[in-house]
């Protein structure tokens, strides 16, 4: 069933999903406290998706991500510390306090930033792959998007000069249902937003995106290709966004049924955990083992956050130019 | 020895190639670039003597920029061909929401070495969708350096500068002043962002202007002479960062100021710049600053429109002598 990846491997994995499943709980938690200012989006039961393609993904590689982005930059490598300071608004966080959730980059991982626009993130993820061509190395950028964006202008754009230029960029549509409080089924002209590829002939795939073998396997075809400078490809893992488009969405769109459905039939971690357990892998021992190094590793962030200084309120008028 | 004369396209070419030259992380994206050379030829030769560095790109003018941005941020050093200044409105969000701000949101991680040349301006009868010039909604936008030349040696100093900048830079040029000559010097010439140049002296009144506004303002210096009103002429250059320092010491020596831009007029840099000198200078000024700029009406098609809307040299020269009382 799981051939050609280490025990070790697929535990870094399991750990991952882990990671950013609790995290995203814990930013909840804080955000319902009042301890998170503004808003927060929360990527839990999409942890595969985030996880399955960044492991395959080399520390050099790029990584555009969205307003939805916490998964993306902890699977990547990203410091919980500096995440969880800079969701509180501290000096410490990863950008002083001045992007917040909504904007998190680690530009010494590859990570060029979350994104508030939707849809932002494809020219840039362009550019990235442009800037691979010319200085001629093996990186790989990829660009994690939403349904929502691929009804966007950029997308299309995006799409059609990364093939013609044979960039190489994985373009991940995490198809989770709904753009804001609008579901896909009605904003979006086709059932599979993979199949909007073919309009740029590039492979376009569907992936079943709560499995995170199935993703893991699929973004590393991807990659390949990519390294090989044979062009983009478009991966849509299909996944379920279980909570509200932010933190405090009343979700009269749609009934809480279909969230429990989610839930109790396709959790990506409870999917992983069963695959796991019946290859031996992972043991009920390690199991608790694992959680509680997050929690601690969690709990040890969110001390980090609160006993970080708030920016001084003039640090505001730093950081905008390079050369002033 | 005499000076060079070129024209102000041939100081574009030139710049790129020196940059292109000195550091091989320069490179150009646009629309018709390779065969044609630019759509008004202005960077030919650069192709054939750069090969694979000038990059023809479809008509997809968000990702146009959003590619340089992304390039900007991986280690190379893009110029942006916006085509038509225009165009600027296709990549609006890529402009003001992510390069002017990625810097500054991300606190201070990255640089954005970001050029965005774009020919702007009106007198071609080109109407209402290829004759704006939009330097204030850029101006507006922290996170964004605003660079408009006029002569020949202005383009070239400060589009090498531009490249050598860090942060991402919108470079304005006035494509009916593309043929324009002018002395240019040869080899490394810089003009640091952010200064004006003071180029023709006069005690009586301040005329401010940049780019198509500059040569009226000095059109009009010329005619003012005659009737005895020694007008200074600063030539603004980079509106932002804004050299105000030299606005400030010419207008506390004549106490009279006015702003001249082709871009119309509410909401014009103009504005800016008047409210600047009432705020800072009042004491210095002996009658309040006045504006020229073209009418509140989109740039009209057929020429005695476009002539109408458009500000005149005639128009500098009554703005000065009303503020001289004379």
């Amino acid at each position: 069933m799981i051939t050609g990846t280490s025990p070790e491997e697929l535990i870094r994995l399991y750990r991952l999903m882990v990671t950013i499943r609790q995290f995203e709980t814990l930013a909840g938690e804080l955000f319902a406290a009042g301890k998170i200012p503004g808003f927060i989006h929360l990527s839990i039961g999409q942890e595969a998706s985030a996880v399955g393609v960044c492991s395959v993904l080399r520390r050099d590689d790029y990584l555009t991500t969205t307003h939805r982005g916490h998964g993306h930059v902890i699977a990547k490598g990203g410091d919980l510390k500096k995440m969880i300071a800079e969701l509180m608004g501290r000096r410490t966080g990863y950008c002083k306090g001045k992007g917040g959730s909504m904007h998190i980059a680690d530009f010494s991982l590859g990570i060029l930033g979350a994104n508030g626009v939707v849809a932002g993130g494809f020219p840039i993820a362009v550019g990235a792959g442009l800037s691979i061509k010319l200085r001629r190395t093996d990186q790989v950028c990829a660009c994690f998007f939403g349904d929502g964006a691929a009804n966007r202008g950029p997308f299309h754009e995006a799409l059609n000069m990364a093939a013609i230029w044979k960039l190489p960029i994985l373009f991940v549509c995490e198809n989770n249902c709904y753009a804001s409080t609008t579901r896909v089924s009605y904003a979006c002209s086709v059932t599979d937003i993979a199949s909007r590829a073919g309009g740029y002939n590039i492979p376009g795939t569907v992936v079943d995106g709560n499995d995170v073998l199935a993703v893991r396997e699929a973004a590393a075809w991807a990659v390949e290709r990519a390294r090989r400078g044979e062009g983009p490809t478009l991966l849509e893992n299909k996944t379920y966004r279980r909570r509200g488009h932010f933190e405090g969405d009343p979700q009269r769109y749609r009934d809480p049924s279909e969230v429990r459905e989610w839930e109790e039939k396709n959790d990506p971690l409870t999917r992983y955990a069963t695959i796991l357990r019946a290859e031996e892998v992972l043991t009920g021992e390690l199991e608790g083992e694992i959680e509680a190094q997050i929690q601690a590793q969690l709990r040890e962030a969110v001390r980090f956050a609160e006993e970080s200084d708030y920016p001084a309120p003039e640090e505001a008028l730093e950081d905008l130019f390079a050369n002033p | 020895m005499a000076e060079r004369v070129i024209s102000c396209s041939a100081a574009i070419a030139e710049a790129l190639a020196e940059e292109m030259e000195r550091d091989e992380r320069v490179f150009i994206l646009g629309e018709d670039l390779v065969a044609h050379g630019g759509i008004f030829g202005q960077f030919r030769g650069l192709p054939e003597r750069f090969p694979g560095r000038v990059i023809d790109t479809p008509i997809s003018e968000t990702c146009i920029v959003g590619a340089g941005l992304g390039a900007a941020l991986t280690g190379m050093r893009p110029l942006i061909d916006m085509h038509f200044a225009d165009f600027v409105t296709c990549a609006m969000d890529e402009i003001v929401n992510q390069a002017a701000k990625i810097r500054y949101m991300f606190g201070g991680q990255t640089k954005v070495p970001l050029v965005i040349w774009a020919p702007d301006g009106a007198g071609l009868s080109a109407a209402a969708h290829h004759s704006q010039s939009l330097e204030s909604w850029f101006t507006h936008a922290p996170g964004l350096k605003v660079v408009v030349p006029s002569e020949p040696a202005d383009v070239k100093g400060l589009l090498k500068a531009a490249i050598r900048d860090d942060d991402p830079v919108v470079f304005f040029q006035h494509k009916k002043l593309f043929a324009r000559e002018g002395p240019v010097p040869e080899g490394e010439y810089l003009i640091p962002l952010g200064q004006g140049a003071i180029k023709r002296q006069g005690r009586d009144v301040t005329l401010l202007a940049y780019g198509s506004g500059f040569f009226w303002a000095m059109e009009a210096a010329d005619e003012l002479c005659r009737t005895g009103i020694e007008a200074e002429v600063i030539d603004l250059r980079t509106l932002k960062p804004l050299d105000f320092d030299t606005i400030a010491r010419s207008v506390k020596k004549t106490n009279r100021a006015v702003v001249i831009h082709e871009a119309c007029l509410s909401g014009g840099f103009g504005a800016e710049v008047v409210a600047r000198i009432n705020t800072e200078l009042f004491d210095y000024l002996d009658a309040p600053p006045l504006r020229v700029a073209a009418k509140d009406v989109p740039m009209p098609f057929s020429p005695p429109l476009e002539r109408f809307v458009l500000p005149h040299v005639g128009d500098v020269v009554e703005a000065a002598r009303k503020v001289t009382y004379r």
